[in-house]
């Protein structure tokens, strides 16, 4: 093909102008053989600038263009449409980076004009080997996998469901709800917590197109967007969903206590149990490291006296498969656990306790049936409220998690409530109450006579220094706006932990090809135009297994996931990876380098021919299997051995 | 270019040319990050960009070496976080390969680098890329620069 390539250079306002030379990049371009013209214009992504390549592709017969521009990861798709709108295919473009890589890290104008002459240079000499590839478009199913029974994953499941598309809802528990379900009030409205989940959470179990599965994990996915097949692990409630009409006799006879997960720990539970009332499906699990029947063979008082004959002590985990085209993770968080700071006593003292304890503690179906009380049954008088244990610290999580500020606020209104003469203090770094009605409900608070004093707690102790101190906990702290360190005898110390990634959340992004941002939370695609999105096409993001955020930002943030999804689902059709694996039956020698070396099992051996072949439905386009050819016979489309060699001699020509 | 050799003798003001392989779905994020950090790092390295680093067969480097690099910088995912399960292992497995092979030739195997580098590693992109231009630039010039030693011919194949 004779080439006539066009070329385009950005300015990006002044992103690229101000450090790399563009006329001189155009001017040194323009001379090499096969481009027929390069331009450079202020912003190439506007309309204008795409106007311009579409009416050069036409004026000068184009066969090939390259942008040098922005990260390909921004606009590549966005010049490739350029292109294919003039009726030039998209493969017959090269993107070249100036931006990101060129002009926002050098300072050097006239080195970093150098360095984007080689990198235009690398993509025409690129471009020049590229060919017209044929698109494969795959069907889609239409359904969706959501992994966690959090208010993230239950608003994205009902999203997709109310579309009129099946979605699989996997919950690790024995019931939905997730951390929402533990919360007794949620600011800045103080609507009751299990008042707006719950009906959300039926809603769940009684959804036609949801098909919920509780005590489940994910173990496998396989396939690719659009076509992903998912093993699940439902592990043996011993109970027979069917059968169960939730009557609960078998939880009031059963003789083994437990400490109850879901009260943290300030309850109890019996070894057969719903974690909580209102549990969705309000079917027991049998909790075999405690059940009598599994530890030490005897009692089965639940299958003598269960009415409706449900307990089943033969049932055995199973594994079964689904398939689905989209996949939204909404895997949630875990609460920091302050016993790493021995300066606050946790753990040790006693009425030192966590924010989640505490909404456990006021909860009306919790341990204490709502009434805020101290280890000894007393009310407390005075409580102290430590803000950022754990965020904003370079020792454990540098960020802030931006729920604490406010829960705590509420967790003070909530004493005042129950308590009115309770006397409370907020230990603050700095008050950050930035969302709709937040501001109002600290001036609320702050009205109530809640005490807020600025400054970091050095130590919580039970060491009394004077009379009043005795019998009660002292908190040692500097007050950063007065300039002194001061003790104050309290009651009840809650700590306001930070929101951390889940412990498994490792696993969890092996296991979904998610990557993990500095913080340990899941990673988007763009902090702000993709934020649901993941490098990995057709698996989505939603709530704090992203990052920490209250619960309007997560409803949002699920709403938006499930359109996503839904918007690739119901598209019927997804165009996949062109960019495959090639064999040159010619060339092949047979040897199964190729083969060995496929992380996808795509590459067969035709016994007839004595070569590799390459199913292209299940190849990812990795290039694994070119690199170990030694012939040269299997070839990575779109990476052939050849693009690269030019890439590379662009790269190290000039100057 | 023997004018622009002569020219680029001094230690001083030799410009190590750097040829960088990066996996799409990592390190390429990762530099890409950099840059919109705005962090800075010396401009002596020129990046493609690969589908994974288990692509990189052991011939591109040569290729590059041969074409004049002074330095190749390959980098993946880190171990475990392979788009394609594995693909950075095989990376790693013929980098040593690739290195033994530089030994028993007596070329200089320093001049080879393979780094992890995740898509949220801008920092450490650029600070990789800074050592290495340092490393490269007390190697000095690539010596089989002066062979040109691909032909024509050679290339076309």
């Amino acid at each position: 093909m004779n080439r006539r390539i066009g070329v385009y250079i950005c300015h990006c306002g002044n992103n690229i102008a101000a450090t790399v030379d563009v006329e001189k990049v155009t001017e040194t371009v323009s001379s090499i053989e096969g481009v027929v013209v390069a331009k450079h214009y202020l912003y190439m992504c506007s309309d204008p600038g795409q106007d311009l390549i579409r009416e050069d592709i036409k004026r000068y017969g184009l066969n090939s263009v390259v942008v040098a521009s922005c990260s390909p990861l921004l606009h590549e798709k966005t010049f490739k449409k350029v292109c294919e709108s003039a009726g030039l295919s998209p493969f017959l473009y090269q993107h070249v980076n100036i931006r990101e890589q060129c002009s926002w890290v050098h300072d050097n104008r006239e080195k970093a004009t150098e360095k984007a002459i080689k990198l235009v240079v690398a993509g025409i000499n690129r471009v020049k080997q590229h060919v017209p590839l044929k698109t494969r478009k795959v069907p889609v199913t239409p359904a969706v996998l959501v992994v966690g029974g959090g208010i993230a994953g239950i608003e994205a499941a009902l999203t997709v469901a109310d579309a009129g598309r099946k979605v699989y809802l996997v919950e690790k528990e024995p019931s939905i709800g997730g951390h929402m379900a533990q919360l007794d009030k949620t600011f800045p409205t103080l609507d009751c917590s299990s008042c707006i989940l719950t009906p959300k959470m039926s809603a769940v179990g009684q959804h036609e197109n949801i098909e919920l599965l509780t005590y489940s994990e994910v173990v496998d996915v396989s396939g690719f967007v659009g076509n992903y097949i998912v093993k699940i692990k439902k592990k043996a409630r011993f109970v027979d969903v069917d059968k169960c009409t939730g009557c609960g006799t078998c939880q009031a006879k059963c003789p083994v206590k437990v400490p109850n997960e879901f009260d943290m720990k300030l309850g109890m539970r019996k070894a057969i149990y719903t974690p909580f009332p209102q549990a969705v499906p309000n079917v027991p699990v049998i909790d075999t490291e405690h059940c009598l029947f599994f530890t030490k063979g005897i009692c089965k008082a639940c299958e003598k006296l269960c009415p409706a004959k449900a307990i089943n002590f033969e049932q055995k985990n199973e594994i079964v498969e689904v398939k689905v085209g989209a996949i939204i993770v909404a895997t949630g968080y875990d609460v920091f656990d302050p016993s790493v700071m021995p300066q606050y006593g946790y753990g040790v003292l006693d009425n030192v306790i966590t924010s989640l304890e505490f909404e456990r503690l006021c909860s009306p179906s919790g341990p204490t049936v709502g009434k805020i009380l101290l280890k000894n049954g007393k009310e407390p008088e005075t409580v102290a409220i430590i803000h950022c244990v754990g965020s904003r610290d370079k020792n454990f999580h540098e960020y802030c998690s931006r729920v604490c500020c406010m829960y705590s606020m509420k967790i003070a209104h909530l004493i005042k409530e129950e308590i009115p003469d309770a006397k409370i203090y907020e230990f603050y770094i700095d008050i950050r109450a930035f969302g709709k009605g937040y501001e109002e409900f600290y001036r609320r608070v702050l009205s109530e006579g809640v005490t807020f004093i600025r400054g970091k707690v050095a130590e919580v102790t039970d060491v009394a220094e004077k009379p009043e101190e005795e019998g009660k906990l002292i908190v040692q702290f500097e007050d950063t706006l007065l300039g002194t360190v001061k003790r104050i005898p309290v009651d009840m110390v809650v700590l306001a932990v930070a929101l951390e990634p889940r412990k498994d959340s490792k696993e969890v992004a092996k296991l979904f090809s998610l990557n993990l941002s500095n913080d340990g939370f899941f990673l988007e695609k763009h902090p702000k135009l993709a934020p649901v999105s993941t490098a990995n096409d057709g698996i989505f993001i939603a709530g704090t297994c992203q990052g920490p955020k209250d619960i309007p930002d997560t409803v949002a943030q699920a709403s938006a996931a499930a359109a996503q999804a839904l918007s690739l689902i119901d598209r019927g059709e997804y165009e996949i990876e062109a960019f495959t694996a090639e064999v040159n039956e010619e060339i092949c020698s047979g040897c199964k380098a190729c083969i060995s070396v496929c992380p996808f099992e795509a590459i067969t051996f035709d016994e007839e021919k004595k070569t590799a072949v390459v199913q292209e439905e299940l190849c990812k386009g990795c290039g694994a299997c070119s690199a170990a050819c030694r012939s040269g016979a299997i070839q990575h489309k779109g990476y052939t051995h050849k693009q690269v060699f030019l890439e590379l001699e662009g790269l190290t020509s000039y100057p | 270019m023997s004018k622009k050799k002569k020219e680029s003798c001094g230690e001083d003001d030799f410009n190590p040319s750097i040829v960088g392989f990066l996996c799409r779905w990592c390190a390429y994020v990762g530099a890409d990050l950099a840059g919109t950090s705005r962090i800075k790092y010396p401009p002596t390295i020129a990046t493609i960009r690969v589908p994974c680093s288990g692509k990189v067969d052991p011939v591109y480097v040569l290729r590059a070496l041969l074409d004049g690099a002074d330095g190749v910088l390959i980098a993946g995912c880190h171990p475990g976080d392979c788009h394609y399960r594995r693909g950075n292992f095989f990376a790693y497995q013929r980098y040593r390969l690739l290195k033994a092979m530089l030994r028993a030739l007596n070329l200089e195997e320093d001049r080879v680098k393979l780094e992890w580098i995740s898509a949220s590693e801008g920092g450490k992109y650029a600070e990789i890329v800074k050592k290495f231009s340092e490393e490269i630039k007390e190697l000095g010039e690539n010596p089989l620069k002066k062979l040109g030693t691909i032909s024509e011919e050679d290339r076309n194949e």
